[in-house]
This record gives C-alpha cells, sequence and structure tokens, in this order.
C-alpha cells in the first residue's frame, strides 16, 4: 500500500509537470497580454511603454524561457507576483483561500447531511413515489444552470423580491465592524451567504445522493444483508447498520476527491455574489491574461488534487476493513 | 411483425397488467395490521416442530408466473434432519426462504397454504406465512436459524466475528450483560470447534478461510438455541475435507441442543449420512417423500430412481458410464398441471398424460406420486 | 406394453412438452430494454421534453416569420410597430426594445428590440447542436483512446491515462476563457467561433469517456467469460466486437446521454460568461445573460427567465432518460 501511494505521488509530480507546461503555454498564446488589456483604453501609453512594462512582467522572454524561469522560481516556493492584485500570489492565494475554502466547506457539510440520508431513504423505496419524488427534485438541482438558480434567487430573495437577503458581497458595506469575531458581524456573513451557499449545495447535491442511492441499492442485494435479517436483525438496524456502514465506503472516497474543489470553489456563483474568493479572482485572471496568478492558482488546484487522491486511499483503509496500510 | 409476434406482444402486456394489479394489491395488504387470531394456530401432530402444508410460492415475472413450489407438504419432527433433495431450480430454496418469509417482495409470494411452527417458549404454534414482522425478526435468529450456502459473502465484512456474534445474541436474549454475551460468543466460537477463539472473535470476516468462515455463520446459527435449523447447502462451497468436519459439526450441535434440522442439498450422499426423512422435489412439487430407508432402499419415483442411478457409485466396474437422466427441468413459467417429469421419464405411458397425479400412500412413512409408483416399486424389487 | 407402444407413448409427450415450449412468452433482450425503460416514468417524460423541444427549436422558426438577429421599431407617434425590413418606416421610429409580450410578441422583446420567442428557438437549435457535436467529439476520441489503453494496457495505457489526468485536472472555466479570447485575437468570426468552441469542448470532455471506457474493458477483461472467450482462441476482431463493445455500449450510451446534458448546461454558461456563442446569434445562454442589468432582472423577467427554464428542462430531460437508459440496461435493477 506504501508503495502503491509513493508510486501514486511520483506519477502525480510527472502529471502536475505535464499540466504546468500545457496551462503555461495557453496563457501565455493568448493574443493579447496582459499589457495590452491592460492599457488599451489609455491612450496615453506608447509603444515603448508597453514594451517597457513586458520587461518588467517578464513578458518579453518566449514562452519556453518564460516557462524555465517560472519553474525554477516555483521550485524555489516563489510563484511571482498576481499582475492584478499587484501583489506576491502567494499572499493572494493565503489572504482569499480562507473565504472560498468555508464557503465550500459548509457547503460540503450541508450537502452530505442532506444528500446521505436522502440517497439512503431514495433506494430503500425504490421505485415508489418517495423515490420518484427525492429523484425528481435532485435531478432538478443538478440540472440548473447555476447563473440561472442564483439570478432566480437573487431576483426572489433579493431587494427587487421579499428582501430576505442580500445578494452581494460578503458584509454590509455600510457597518463598521470591529477586526475580531462580533456576534453581528457572524450574523451578517451569514445573512450574505444563504443564497451563494444555496446555489452551491442544491447544484451539486445531485451527484452524491444519486452515488448514494446506486451503492445503498448494491449493498441492500448483498449475502451478508440476508444473513442479518436471518438473524432476526430488524429492519432499519439492517439498513442503517449493516447496510450503511458498508455504503459508507464509496462515500468516502467520493470525499477525498472532493478536496480540490474546497479551494477552487465555483467561480460563477463566487463572481455572481460578489464573493471575492479564489475562483472569482481566478475568473478575472484569467480575462486579464495574469500568468502568474494563473499558474499559482491552477497548480495549487492540481496539487489539491493529488492529496485528495491520498487523502482517499486513506479514508479508504479506515472504513474498509479489508484494506489495510501496512 | 408477424402474428405470432402480435399475439406474444399482447399476452405481455397481459401479463404486465395482472402483475401490476396483483403487486398493488399485495403492498396494500401489507401495510394493514395482522390481529393475532389470524396467524396463532394448532400443530396437526404435536411431535413436529414445522409443518408445511399446502404451500404455494410464486414468482410473478414479465414473462409470466413461476410457481416455484405449487403445493408443497411435509412436515419437520422435533429433533431430527429432514433432508430436501433434488436439482437446482426444484424449488428447494424457495421452500426455505418461504419458511424464514425472506422472498424477494412483492415479485416472490405465498399465494396460498400453511407454514405451522411450533413456538416452544411461547407454548403456542403460528402460522408463519401470515405472521408479521414483529414476529417474524423474533423467529428468526432466535428459533429458526439459516445456514447459508455461500461462506464467502453471507457474513458482513465491515464488522468483526465478535460483532456479528453478539448481534444475534443480543436480538435473542434479554438482561444478558455486554461481557456475558461476548463470553457466550467465544463460548460458541469454540463450541464450533475453533481453536483460537478470542482471536477470532476480533478478526474481520476476509481473514478467516472459507471453513472457518462456515464455522463461524453456524456458531451464529446456533447461539441463540434455535428449534430449527434450515441449511441451504451448507457444505456445497466447501472442500470435500472440510465437508465432512461441518457435517459432523452439524449433527453433534444438533443432538447437543435437540434441534431439528432441514438440510437442503443435491448432494445424495450428504443426504444418507445425515437425514432420517427425505423430501425429493422436482420443478415445484414433491414428488416422493418418506424415510431414509424408504427412498434409498425402496424409491419408487422415477425421478428418484434416476437420481440414485445417477450417483457415482465406487463399486461399480471401471468404465461404466455414468447414468444421466435424459433432458432437463423444465422451464418453469405458467407449468400446466400435468406431471413435469413424463417427457423426461422412461416409463411414461398413457396415463401419465392426466393430470398431476396424487400422492400415493406406500407405507405409513413412504408416499409418493406417481400413476405408476406400484409398478415401479415391483421393478425395483425385482 | 411393447416397446414400440412406449416409444410413441414418449414421442407424443415430447410433442406436447414441445408445443408448450413453443406457446413459451419471452421477451427479446431489446423488449426487455424496452419494458424496463417505459417502466420509469421520468424517463418517458424526459423523452417527451426533447422531442417537444426539438419541434420547437426546429420546426417552431417556420411557423415564425421573425427572423432570429431582427430588431423591431415602432412609432413613437401611432404606437404601430415597424419591422427591419421597412425601410421608409425605420426612419421615424424608435426601438421596440423590452416590449411587453403581446400577440405580435408573445415574449416580449429584448433590450435590443429582438423578438424573445424567435431567438428562444434559434438559441435551443445552437445548444441542441453544440450539445450534440461536442458529444460526436468527445466520443471518438475518449472510446479510441480510452479503448487503446484498456485493450493493450502497458506502455500505452500508462501513456494515455497520464494524458487523462492532465486534461482532468486543468481546470475548464479558465481554459475556455483563455481560448475564446484566443479565437476573439485571432479575428475568427461569431458565426465560425462556435465551431471551433465546439470542437474544443470536445478534445477537453474526451478525457472523461476514455478513463470510463478503459475503466470498463480492464473490468470485462478479468471477467470469467471474457477469459472463457479468450480460452476458446478467437479471432482479435470478434473478440472486440462480439465481446467487449456488446458490453461496454450500455455504458457508453448512459455517459453520453447524461453528457449532452452537462454539455449544454456548460455551453450555457460560456455564452453567459460571453465567451460561448457571439452576438448577433442567440443561445439559451446569453439571453440569460440579460439579467446582469438590474432593471431587466427586476422588471423583464419575460426575457430571462423563459430561456433559463429551457435550459434547465432540456438538461433534466437528458438526465432523465440517461438515468432510466442506465436502470434499463442493468439487469440487476430489475424489478
Amino acid at each position: 500500500m506504501k508503495q502503491y501511494i509513493i508510486r501514486r505521488v511520483l506519477i502525480s509530480l510527472v502529471v502536475l509537470f505535464g499540466v504546468s507546461i500545457m496551462l503555461y503555454a495557453l496563457v501565455r498564446s493568448m493574443p493579447s497580454d496582459y499589457v495590452t488589456l491592460s492599457t488599451s483604453t489609455n491612450p496615453n501609453v506608447t509603444e515603448e511603454m508597453r514594451d517597457h512594462l513586458r520587461e518588467i512582467y517578464g513578458l518579453d522572454k518566449g514562452i519556453f524561457e518564460g516557462y524555465i524561469d517560472w519553474l525554477l522560481s516555483a521550485l524555489r516556493g516563489d510563484l511571482g507576483e498576481s499582475m492584478v492584485m499587484k501583489r506576491p500570489v502567494s499572499q493572494v492565494i493565503a489572504e482569499y483561500a480562507p473565504i472560498t475554502f468555508s464557503v465550500s466547506l459548509i457547503s460540503l457539510i450541508l450537502q452530505m447531511l442532506i444528500a446521505i440520508p436522502l440517497g439512503i431513504l431514495a433506494a430503500r423505496k425504490q421505485y415508489t413515489k418517495t423515490d420518484y419524488i427525492i429523484t425528481t427534485l435532485v435531478f432538478l438541482g443538478l440540472s440548473l444552470p447555476s447563473f440561472f438558480f442564483a439570478a432566480i434567487l437573487k431576483r426572489a430573495f433579493g431587494p427587487y423580491g421579499l428582501d430576505w437577503f442580500p445578494i452581494a458581497g460578503m458584509l454590509n458595506a455600510r457597518v463598521n465592524y470591529p477586526d475580531g469575531m462580533t456576534w453581528a458581524k457572524l450574523c451578517d456573513y451569514f445573512t450574505h451567504l444563504v443564497l451563494p451557499i444555496s446555489v452551491f449545495v442544491i447544484t451539486s447535491l445531485g451527484g452524491m445522493l444519486r452515488y448514494t442511492r446506486t451503492n445503498m441499492l448494491e449493498v441492500l442485494s448483498a449475502d451478508y444483508i440476508r444473513t442479518a435479517r436471518a438473524k432476526g436483525v430488524p429492519e432499519h438496524r439492517v439498513i442503517y447498520s449493516h447496510a450503511f456502514r458498508n455504503t459508507l465506503i464509496p462515500i468516502v472516497t467520493l470525499l477525498g476527491s472532493s478536496l480540490p474543489a474546497l479551494f477552487s470553489g465555483a467561480a460563477i456563483t463566487e463572481n455572481l455574489f460578489g464573493i471575492e474568493g479564489l475562483g472569482n479572482i481566478g475568473l478575472r485572471a484569467s480575462q486579464m491574461a495574469d500568468v502568474p496568478y494563473l499558474m499559482g492558482f491552477n497548480m495549487l488546484l492540481a496539487t489539491m488534487t493529488i492529496l485528495g487522491f491520498l487523502l482517499s486511499d486513506i479514508l479508504y483503509a479506515v472504513v474498509d476493513p479489508r484494506v489495510r496500510l501496512s | 411483425m408477424t402474428n405470432a409476434d402480435k399475439n406474444r406482444n399482447q399476452r405481455l402486456r397481459q401479463v404486465k397488467k395482472e402483475n401490476a394489479r396483483r403487486f398493488k394489491e399485495f403492498k396494500k395488504a401489507k401495510k394493514r395490521k395482522i390481529p393475532e387470531s389470524e396467524y396463532v394456530t394448532q400443530m396437526k401432530n404435536q411431535d413436529n416442530i414445522l409443518e408445511i402444508d399446502g404451500l404455494h410460492t410464486f414468482f410473478y415475472t414479465d414473462v409470466g408466473t413461476v410457481r416455484a413450489i405449487d403445493g408443497v407438504t411435509f412436515s419437520v419432527p422435533r429433533g431430527k434432519t429432514v433432508g430436501i433433495v433434488g436439482e437446482s431450480g426444484c424449488g428447494k430454496s424457495v421452500t426455505s426462504m418461504s419458511v424464514m418469509r425472506l422472498l424477494q417482495e412483492p415479485q416472490g409470494q405465498i399465494t396460498s397454504g400453511q407454514i405451522r411452527f411450533a413456538q416452544r417458549k411461547e407454548n403456542r404454534a403460528i402460522d408463519l406465512s401470515k405472521a408479521p414482522q414483529k414476529v417474524l425478526e423474533k423467529v428468526r435468529g432466535g428459533e429458526i436459524s439459516m445456514i447459508f450456502q455461500e461462506p464467502m459473502t453471507t457474513l458482513n465484512p465491515v464488522f468483526t466475528i465478535g460483532r456479528q456474534l453478539d448481534e444475534a445474541i443480543q436480538l435473542h436474549t434479554e438482561k444478558m450483560s455486554k461481557k456475558d454475551i461476548a463470553a457466550h460468543s467465544v463460548e460458541m466460537l469454540k463450541t464450533v470447534g475453533i481453536a483460537n477463539a478470542e482471536g477470532v472473535y476480533k478478526m474481520y470476516p476476509h481473514e478467516l478461510s472459507g471453513g472457518m468462515r462456515q464455522r463461524v455463520v453456524i456458531a451464529m446459527a446456533l447461539a441463540c438455541h434455535p428449534d430449527l435449523i434450515i441449511a441451504d447447502e451448507p457444505t456445497t462451497a466447501l472442500d470435500v475435507t472440510i465437508q465432512a468436519q461441518i457435517l459432523d459439526l452439524l449433527r453433534n450441535l444438533k443432538d447437543k441442543i435437540n434441534a431439528s434440522i432441514m438440510l437442503i442439498t443435491h448432494d445424495l450422499g450428504v443426504v444418507a449420512e445425515m437425514a432420517d426423512y427425505v423430501v425429493v422435489m422436482y420443478a415445484g412439487r414433491v414428488v416422493e417423500q418418506g424415510t431414509v430407508q424408504d427412498i434409498f432402499h425402496n424409491p419408487s419415483h422415477p425421478y428418484t430412481i434416476g437420481l440414485m442411478k445417477s450417483r457415482p457409485n465406487i463399486l461399480g466396474s471401471e468404465g461404466d458410464r455414468l447414468y444421466s437422466i435424459p433432458g432437463s427441468v423444465p422451464n418453469p413459467v405458467d407449468l400446466p398441471n400435468y406431471c413435469y417429469f413424463h417427457n423426461r421419464c422412461d416409463r411414461c405411458g398413457k396415463e401419465c398424460e392426466g393430470p398431476f397425479p396424487q400422492m400415493v400412500q406406500l407405507s405409513d412413512t413412504h408416499r409418493v406420486a406417481c400413476y405408476k409408483a406400484l409398478e415401479n416399486q415391483k421393478e425395483v424389487q425385482k | 406394453m411393447s416397446e414400440e407402444m412406449k416409444n410413441d407413448q414418449t414421442a407424443a409427450s415430447v410433442d406436447r412438452m414441445e408445443e408448450l415450449e413453443e406457446n413459451r412468452l419471452f421477451m427479446t433482450p431489446g423488449q426487455i430494454v424496452m419494458r424496463q425503460f417505459l417502466r420509469n416514468k421520468l424517463a418517458v417524460f424526459g423523452v417527451v421534453i426533447l422531442v417537444a423541444m426539438a419541434l420547437f427549436c426546429f420546426v417552431g422558426p417556420l411557423f415564425s416569420e421573425y427572423g432570429e438577429a431582427e430588431i423591431f421599431y415602432v412609432n413613437p407617434e401611432t404606437g404601430v410597430e415597424v419591422r427591419m425590413s421597412d425601410h421608409a418606416g425605420i426612419a421615424s421610429a424608435v426601438l421596440n426594445a423590452k416590449a411587453k409580450p403581446s400577440a405580435a410578441h408573445w415574449l416580449g422583446t429584448n433590450e435590443q428590440g429582438q423578438d424573445v420567442l424567435t431567438r428562444l428557438m434559434y438559441g435551443g437549435r445552437i445548444s441542441l447542436m453544440v450539445g450534440f457535436v461536442v458529444v460526436a467529439v468527445e466520443l471518438i476520441i475518449g472510446i479510441t483512446l480510452g479503448g487503446i489503453a484498456g485493450y493493450y494496457g502497458g506502455k500505452v495505457d500508462m501513456i494515455i491515462m497520464r494524458i487523462v489526468e492532465m486534461f482532468v485536472s486543468i481546470p475548464f472555466i479558465p481554459l475556455m476563457l483563455i481560448v475564446s479570447s484566443m479565437l476573439v485575437g485571432f479575428k475568427i468570426s461569431p458565426q465560425y467561433k462556435i465551431y471551433y468552441t465546439m470542437f474544443i469542448m470536445g478534445l477537453i470532455f474526451w478525457a472523461g469517456v476514455a478513463r470510463m471506457v478503459r475503466g470498463q474493458i480492464l473490468a470485462l477483461r478479468e471477467m470469467e467469460y471474457m477469459q472463457a472467450a479468450e480460452a476458446t482462441g478467437i479471432r482479435t476482431s470478434r473478440k472486440i466486437f462480439r465481446h467487449l463493445v456488446p458490453n461496454v455500449m450500455p455504458v457508453i450510451i448512459v455517459m453520453a446521454t447524461m453528457d449532452l446534458g452537462s454539455v449544454i448546461l456548460m455551453e450555457s454558461t460560456m455564452s453567459f460568461l460571453g465567451i460561448g456563442v457571439g452576438i448577433p446569434y442567440a443561445s439559451w445562454g446569453n439571453m440569460v445573460q440579460s439579467v446582469n442589468d438590474n432593471v431587466i432582472m427586476r422588471q423583464y423577467m419575460n426575457i430571462w427567465v423563459p430561456p433559463g427554464l429551457c435550459i434547465l428542462l432540456v438538461v433534466l430531460a437528458f438526465n432523465f432518460v440517461g438515468d432510466g437508459l442506465r436502470d434499463a440496461f442493468d439487469p440487476k435493477m430489475k424489478r
């Protein structure tokens, strides 16, 4: 197992390397670079000034050379300076990651709390009305375009509709909060996050719910479930103890793979609700061809993907006694 | 589309409609609370632990009704072993699943008949085919327990052996401390001949071999001292050497707790060794039943005779071809009411075209369903 | 009984059994799948939606005299609508923007004075077409490479799977933003841009298909019946087409159906962000884009809600159908 993981990590490093090359080449081959994009509306900027700026940003070098430079400094831990944010990339990530992470984590937890029990219920009542209702709702969520759903929620619950929740930002800008965390501030965060988190949860609930249902159905037809029934185990205990422990195995592996999503957030939802998170910045960065941020952000995600894989393996060994890390 | 196709599609639709109606009715009936008077009954013979009487279990499929059990009647006397033999698909396992009420519902339903079971502790008899879920849960594992065919998959892979044994005990005993339960579990493991009982108690199923697992399953089945053990092909998946050990174990333990065994197998050797009574099934019906002596020394149904002949015989001269019954078991969907064996039977005559033959009583214990029973018997005796 | 008579008897009874056998009901594999599928009411509902949508998008425009990008004007004095072709009338008319739903414009007009219902039909064409083309491209590449990786294994497998992983770990939206800006930079007209976009989406999405096909083939190779087939020494082509393909096919069909939904969702998201289908062409995604204007969001729901609902319905339908097919193909799901 250990050997397997080491091998997996080594292979992943190769993949990471490949991803970084592809990404760098792509971003740099955009027909207009950051300098052109950011100065195009300013008629006072001359071509010489642009060239000078390019030199400063390191955009004067060719793709190959530029990549080597980026790689060497990245290996030393220096991800360069974000052009859009005008600050070191690592600082930007450190500052905004907690926002994205906490929003995504809350969503993920809510998602699990809803998806797993409902998935089990749908499996138990397979092909009954309950199952049909759950399935329909889940697919509705799965098929909702997040931008459309966000718009509907904003219209319905925002200032133009019921005016229950604010529709942009993380905090009310008109209130001056002290630096620390106070109760009022927390409440304000909460009201701002209700709508975006609803969008996150409802549009991504389906995958996990269907997964739970399918696995539960599979487990319910297993021989050991019949054994449990033959032992006289009451039906609810058959489901929630015997079957559930076995369904947990695939669900847990799914959790590991959602690690990168905790950091990437849903760029579009963040953008629509004006949440300053990593995904939202990433969206702007790609519009402005911000090479260092894009590289830093995407490499973070790719690394998280690999860590998520490791996490899956470890969790797998925790829930399934047949697998032991030795 | 040809005419035949059209006809077929029409019939398919009809089957579909009928099944839908049946399932709906079944679900409705399931919700009803069953009063005690409906399932408490009397045993016909007080010596019996289980009496199956005119049992019909049908499976409603898309292509018609499978009469998996079509009027089966036999009983299991207290403290005795009854072997049920037949080819695969003859309804042996469905019989056991019907007794446990573990059929795949609503496709599989007990449509008529009684399964009377004597509840010693409660001093009454109940009809398992009608008993409500709550009563069944008490009976399962407590008074009737089951040993399955495939030891590799019958144990839950994520729980330790100990936990699974403890659960079985805890479900059917009141006021027993955790410690006592654990001690009893270890005791049971020792009883089924597991040397390192304490160690195995903490192990997971995947750490044990098939034979060991089957011992654990037996320990689990016997843990609550059931009155009836249903063993569904308990040794089929095991090595021959282990088979003998497991059978010995089962026989000894059964005597120890004075239980009865309903042994389902296709292996006549196992039956000869274990059983007191034998029931021979063919395509969902009992074709012959009697004591072991009756069946082995005096087989009277052509099918039983065929089975006996197709056993490998060490005493037979080398190069003898093994006998095999010609043809195969009929497709069980929508079988009409006549002797299904007649197309494979070498003694088939004019009278065999009629409805399914009545049981003929050959002796006090020996019954057979064949028009030519008496004739056959004479022939065999010759 | 004489030997001859006995033979006759047996023959007669065998005949009777044969007759019974002939009369027996059976279902062809196709019928079984069909039956299972039709049993799933949601899947049937999905098919109905899809058929209706296809009719709406492809046949609907025949009944509408309005053009996709046609702009409507209105004479401010008389209040009479003026069409774009009426050059004389336009001179004294103003844009008939954000008109309320009426008999002439069932869903009103948008901020540019275009008929919303007509654009909904043309937008649907684009969305459905993008879905089918992208899925076709991803299937062709994915099945080929996944099949090769799974069948041959070893080094080939290793290399292909690493490429797949690379494609999977690149985040999609930034990538499409970059690609889109490249397309704009190379001055590709909006009319062709959509084709490029489709092709590139297919190029990105193939990785998922390849991974799945490979997984299936690897699993099949482990199956005992496959080993049995191999043991009989059949030809490679026969092995692939008689054993592997039929077994992988259901999974591919299900995946393709589900992917049709997610590609349409993706395309609409891109169009919403302004990087997919561009003006003047309509797409459901870019029609919802009007919602970014707060006034439209508040007062003109007839402009942005219908296209959003169309996306929802079509994606939902594909998901229902895909799910129904999966259950129908899976013999374990039988009821």
